[in-house]
């Protein structure tokens, strides 16, 4: 076992261990550079909204009133408009692009697939004040000739829920700044949801398919679990683009910093709105930390979302019975 | 009943058979992937409650021949499949057959176990659940029974809840047979169920397909002669898509008929 060593095989391994140190090393620091940022940027955010974090308290959160003349800010009806928009989108664009992606990868005809999907992958490479021009220049005034008041005579009509579809129909407001966001978000979620429905092995959808299921029955009990994982990472994906999304947004949303009523019709704000408008006309001092607070809450928002979707992966883990 | 022309075999195989009810007959089937003839005019029976094997060296159509038995060439649009393939009478090549129905009947198991992501309890009872409306203890009643019959019962009973994937490998691929024989078909098609498994494990699937055959026909695909040998009552014999030799498998394996086949069988293949 003590055989001696021979100098000329150990030469080499000495070059490769410096190599191997300074790959590890490389990598890590990288690695590394993203917390040193992230940190960063946390700190700076803290620093910067010092004096409205100071002189609001937690009542900056639900405070409804957005007054720079007096210097009285709240972030409720921005924090509101974020969240709002950000829910209708996903309502409108999980079951969209969940279809898409079922399309896709299981009933379209072979010659469309690449076609289409290539179609969509463009859709997502559309930049965003694009779809703000379109949305207030195009959408809206069809949106509010058409399709408001067909709603309000419809499900404005039914109780609790109906109270969301009243009031005059303008076009711009929340509704409208969350379809624009659906669109938006569809063509990420629908793309990552074919990826990991196209990753499904083959003969795990013949098993399925060998007992008898319908192509519904397959990638509803057997796909879409399997892919679970990525599926949720792609809503989030879209979810974390709602949230942040600015400039269609802003094109859309009617920019009021008063909310008179539930209804998805008035028009609203959301905090990149509020941001994108008033950043550069806020004076220095109470105003320019308390829209700094806002971008502040804006980063735990989509912490918490990412924090939730993790917990929501580990719950299906335990369901389904890998983890106890 | 019989149609098969090649009476080198036939008029044998009949005399054996005749005390055998066919459970699927296949006359002149033909099978193309796009432009590739993937089988050649493919005739023989499958016989009811008893267990055969087809061997031949890869690609030799095999699993394809297998694959034509449950439709599962169908989610394919550029697979198709010509002639007559008799189940019950009725000819499952037909475009109007219910292949939700058919499979139902024939159920089917891959070379890799492929449990679903979901509990061994929901494992058994996805397929039961798309076919039948079962109370709660009768769905109890019958995933026991499955797992009894795949000889799974005692290693899983007490862990119904886990994922399927938790599984060993060997467990694995009895869980997907005792899934496939949970719907209660009538056939049972694998398609090199060892190939992913050990030794000790493929002994105990090995058991598990002789007790099965008193209640299931088995269309067994498999690479291992000796697989063959020991667990099937009749064995086919295909090459470059053609079937060259079907009979019994004792009379395959120690007198075969043609040469093609012993040159196979004793290994001086290619």
């Amino acid at each position: 076992m003590n055989a001696p060593r021979d100098s000329v095989v150990l030469a080499p391994a000495i070059s490769h261990k410096l190599g191997d140190w300074l790959f590890f090393n490389l990598t890590r620091a990288f690695a590394a550079f993203t917390l040193v940022v992230l940190a960063g940027i946390i700190i700076s955010l803290l620093i910067s909204s010092w004096p409205a974090l100071q002189k609001f308290g937690f009542s900056f959160l639900w405070t409804r009133e957005w007054n720079p003349p007096v210097e009285q800010f709240g972030a409720l009806i921005p924090i509101y408009g974020t969240i709002t928009t950000s829910l209708i989108a996903l309502i409108i664009a999980v079951p969209v692009s969940f279809g898409i992606a079922l399309f896709l990868t299981e009933l379209s005809p072979v010659w469309l697939r690449r076609p289409l999907g290539i179609a969509i992958e463009l859709l997502a490479a559309v930049p965003s004040i694009v779809y703000g021009m379109w949305g207030l220049m195009v959408f809206v005034p069809i949106f509010a000739q058409y399709v408001q008041p067909a709603l309000s005579a419809t499900v404005g009509r039914l109780p609790l829920i109906g109270r969301l579809f009243a009031g005059a129909p303008l076009g711009i407001g929340i509704l409208a700044a969350g379809i624009i966001l659906a669109i938006m978000i569809i063509p990420f979620i629908a793309s990552v949801m074919r990826d990991v429905f196209e990753v499904t092995p083959a003969m795990l959808k013949e098993s399925a398919y060998g007992l008898g299921s319908t192509t519904w029955e397959v990638v509803w009990n057997i796909v879409l679990p399997y892919t679970r994982v990525g599926v949720i990472g792609g809503i989030m994906l879209g979810l974390g683009r709602a949230l942040g999304e600015t400039m269609a947004v802003t094109f859309v949303i009617g920019n009021s910093s008063s909310l008179s009523s539930i209804s998805l019709y008035t028009p609203g704000n959301s905090i990149t709105s509020t941001l994108a408008n008033e950043f550069g006309e806020a004076t220095p001092g109470i105003y320019t930390a308390s829209l700094i607070e806002l971008g502040l809450i804006l980063f735990l928002i989509t912490f918490v979302v990412l924090v939730f979707s993790r917990l929501l992966l580990l719950r299906l883990a335990k369901q389904e019975g890998t983890k106890t | 009943m019989h149609t098969m022309n090649d009476t080198n075999y036939a008029i044998e195989i009949h005399e054996a058979a005749s005390a055998l009810e066919a459970q699927m007959i296949f006359r002149d089937v033909n099978f193309y992937y796009g432009k590739f003839h993937a089988l050649k005019a493919v005739s023989l029976e499958v016989y009811k409650r008893h267990v055969t094997a087809f061997i031949g060296p890869s690609g030799c159509g095999k699993s394809t021949l297998l694959r034509t038995m449950n439709r599962m060439y169908d989610l394919y649009p550029e697979q198709r499949a010509t002639g007559e393939l008799l189940f019950d009478g009725e000819n499952i090549l037909d475009r109007k057959v219910d292949v939700n129905v058919l499979r139902a009947k024939v159920g089917m198991v891959f070379q890799k176990p492929t449990p679903f992501p979901m509990s061994i309890y929901e494992n058994i009872a996805f397929g039961v659940r798309l076919n039948e409306r079962l109370s709660l203890g009768e769905m109890d009643e019958r995933v026991e029974w499955a797992l009894t019959k795949a000889a799974l019962w005692n290693e899983t009973k007490d862990k119904l809840k886990q994922s399927g994937m938790s599984l060993s490998g060997g467990q694995q691929q009895r869980l997907c047979i005792a899934r496939g024989i949970a719907v209660k078909p009538e056939v049972l098609l694998l398609d090199e169920p060892t190939s992913a498994l050990d030794p000790i494990s493929t002994l105990s699937i090995e058991e598990l397909i002789s007790e099965l055959k008193t209640d299931f026909t088995i269309a067994i695909v498999t690479h291992n002669m000796q697989q063959a040998a020991r667990i099937s009552d009749y064995t086919a014999y295909m090459y470059l898509g053609e079937m060259i030799e079907f009979g019994l498998t004792d009379q395959v394996f120690i007198k075969p008929k043609k040469k093609e086949t012993e040159d196979y069988i004793t290994g001086r293949f290619g």
